[in-house]
């Protein structure tokens, strides 16, 4: 990169990106593969990656499970983020939509395919019933109420051995096959992220966006912020309760675990490197740092101390994370232009 | 019987909120001075732990020095924490919390990758003996604990009033541009409140890890009662603070005679969470935090 002071660096867009935008009525092939084929080929990896048993070890699609479970926690982070909600405990949900379906298979004896769908529901209605009260809060206040709140619950089932304490709830019904785990997964990361991205789209998405920006603003607009708020902590905390039931049952177990900070940093990181608001950087910077933590799995707690500094290294040298940067290489080119002859006397 | 209990409960109860407030210190003066939120405190705090242990145990320095090293560098640590990891990021609110609790966690977790998870971790007491407080027994440490928080305390209060720096810094704090415009430097003012904050993790971190072992998830605790102490007072108020760690600190000794002591970080998750939800702006926060937080 050279500095040379009569020059700037400008970023201009690829034709065919232009093309592609705009004229999509008489698109060839190739505008249409342009547009087209990194989505489908993401898309049809995941699909096709259950089938590939021959090829991939079981570890590996333990890990692409990890992997998913951990998308969906960042998906869930990413869209409370657009609301201005910072979640520093995104372990809350998993701990609900766990702790939910081990109830409801070990003490009422009902089948995962019962105990998923409903403590989806029940565990995003739990959490949001007890963020609800304290949705006023923003910015940091808001982080650190969601940083307390899981250790909060984790530290009163110990206590109180509510849900079985410490010892958790064990021999749950097991879910029938990898391939099925990887399927539901699969589906439930595709379908969160298009409606996540949809629902973005949207007016009422733009209204959650408005409240992150200026939030008095949309109140003198006549919207009930808090009761918004309370809809984007409902939504997001679907797909990660799922998470939370599918990890449970995946386990055959719920305990204490499922309030731990792994499930907190982790798809919080995720958000980070692959940068926030755009749900498939959330999805990539999941897919990039689980499997890398399970590279490094023989050192032990190092994982942590990685996770923190890639968060800390994104955070402050790349904030806008990985998938804007691919966006904008993919998009658009860099060329060193002159300087117009205003600017040159600085 | 009952009265003893009572005293005990009273006397433990004020060494215990005197502890709290330590731990705190740091926490509230930066985030009062700079408006920093620094998550690393907890981390700051376990380092200076495992530093003073290290001086001493491999260097073989006396303890004394040792303590001083650890507080300088710890300290001098914090200013390169705002230099490389804040000034990029400074202003904007939840980066500065996400990577100085990335610092943090790094930190805590670093040591626990390190295997210092074992029991022969600990820091020697300043002071051997103990002395009878109105009838119960009390070690010499406990009442040095007492002397440097309270002693501390007033010093900060005192800097912060009647020195030029410390006036700069409440200004800096007070209204940035007009700070500015009389000549001090805001990026100075921050550095030298990560500084003084750090500094003053290291000394708490010194003055109470002799009460027991340096245990890995010391480092998170400290963070928590710093959160939960500073919250409940008000975040930028300093008598809140005060008032806070005391509230934090007999509830704790209270519930850990009559329920048990399990239940201590019960007590200062609730207390975060019910401030928070019922009085956002803490016991003694003045209406203009209030816009910051709801």
């Amino acid at each position: 990169m050279s500095r040379d002071p009569g020059r700037r660096r400008e970023r201009l867009d690829r034709g065919i990106k232009a093309r592609s935008d705009d004229i999509f009525a008489i698109a060839s092939i190739r505008d249409l593969a342009y547009v087209l084929l990194p989505r489908l080929l993401a898309v049809l990896a995941l699909l096709a990656f259950p089938l590939l048993e021959a090829v991939v070890s079981p570890y590996w699609q333990t890990v692409i499970l990890n992997t998913l479970v951990i998308a969906l926690l960042a998906l869930s982070w990413d869209l409370l983020a657009s609301a201005g909600l910072v979640s520093l405990g995104q372990s809350l949900f998993v701990g609900a939509g766990g702790y939910a379906a081990g109830f409801l298979n070990a003490r009422l004896g009902l089948s995962p395919l019962w105990t998923i769908p409903l403590a989806t529901v029940g565990g995003a209605a739990i959490s949001t019933g007890l963020l609800f009260p304290l949705l006023r809060l923003r910015g940091i206040y808001f982080g650190m109420i969601t940083f307390a709140l899981p250790l909060l619950l984790m530290r009163v089932i110990e206590t109180t051995g509510f849900l079985g304490g410490t010892e958790g709830l064990h021999g749950l019904t097991p879910l029938p096959g990898r391939t099925a785990e990887l399927y539901l997964m699969t589906a439930a990361a595709l379908v969160t992220i298009v409606a996540f991205r949809r629902l973005a789209a949207t007016d009422y998405g733009l209204v959650f966006r408005a409240i992150r920006d200026d939030d008095r603003t949309v109140l003198a607009a006549g919207f009930h912020i808090q009761w918004r708020k309370a809809q984007a902590v409902l939504l997001a905390a679907l797909p990660a309760c799922f998470a939370g039931a599918f990890v449970t049952h995946r386990f055959q177990f719920v305990g204490m675990t499922a309030f731990a900070l792994d499930y907190s940093i982790l798809p919080l990181t995720s958000a980070v490197v692959g940068g926030a608001g755009s749900f498939l950087g959330a999805v990539m910077g999941s897919f990039i740092l689980v499997p890398l933590s399970e590279v490094m799995r023989e050192f032990g707690s190092l994982r942590v101390v990685l996770y923190s500094l890639m968060l800390l290294l994104f955070t402050v040298v790349l904030p806008e994370g990985i998938f804007r940067l691919l966006v904008r290489k993919y998009g658009q080119f860099e060329r060193l232009a002159p300087l117009p002859e205003a600017g040159r006397g600085r | 019987m009952s009265e003893s209990i009572l005293a005990s409960t009273l006397v433990y109860g004020f060494v215990n909120s005197v502890a709290l407030m330590l731990t705190a210190l740091g926490f509230s003066l930066t985030f009062g001075l700079s408006g920093v939120a620094n998550f690393a405190h907890g981390g700051l705090y376990l380092l200076s732990g495992f530093l003073a242990w290290m001086l001493i145990h491999w260097l073989k320095l006396p303890f004394p020095l040792a303590a001083l090293a650890t507080v300088a560098a710890v300290g001098a640590l914090g200013a390169v924490l705002y230099r490389v990891v804040l000034r990029p990021v400074r202003g904007i609110v939840l980066s500065e919390v996400i990577s100085t609790f990335a610092v943090g966690v790094a930190i805590i977790e670093l040591f626990r990758w390190k295997g210092f998870t074992t029991y022969d971790f600990s820091l020697p007491v300043f002071v051997e003996g103990g002395v009878e407080v109105f009838g119960v027994s009390l070690d010499w440490h406990r009442v040095c604990i007492v002397g440097i928080g309270l002693g501390l305390t007033a010093l900060l209060w005192a800097f912060t009033r009647f020195t030029s720096t410390g006036l700069a810094l409440r200004g800096m704090s007070q209204n940035e541009s007009t700070a500015l415009c009389l000549g001090i430097d805001s990026d100075w003012a921050a550095m030298l409140s990560l500084a003084l904050g750090s500094a003053l993790a290291a000394v708490a971190a010194i003055a109470l890890l002799p009460l027991g072992i340096i245990s890995i998830n010391t480092g998170y605790d400290a963070l928590l009662v710093a959160l939960a102490v500073t919250v409940l007072g008000g975040l930028e108020s300093t008598p809140g603070m005060m008032v806070g760690s005391f509230l934090v600190g007999y509830a704790t000794v209270l519930t850990g005679n009559t329920i048990g002591p399990r239940w201590n970080e019960v007590v200062y998750l609730l207390a975060i969470v019910l401030v928070l939800g019922l009085k956002p702006s803490g016991l003694f926060g003045r209406s203009k935090e209030l816009e910051d937080r709801v």
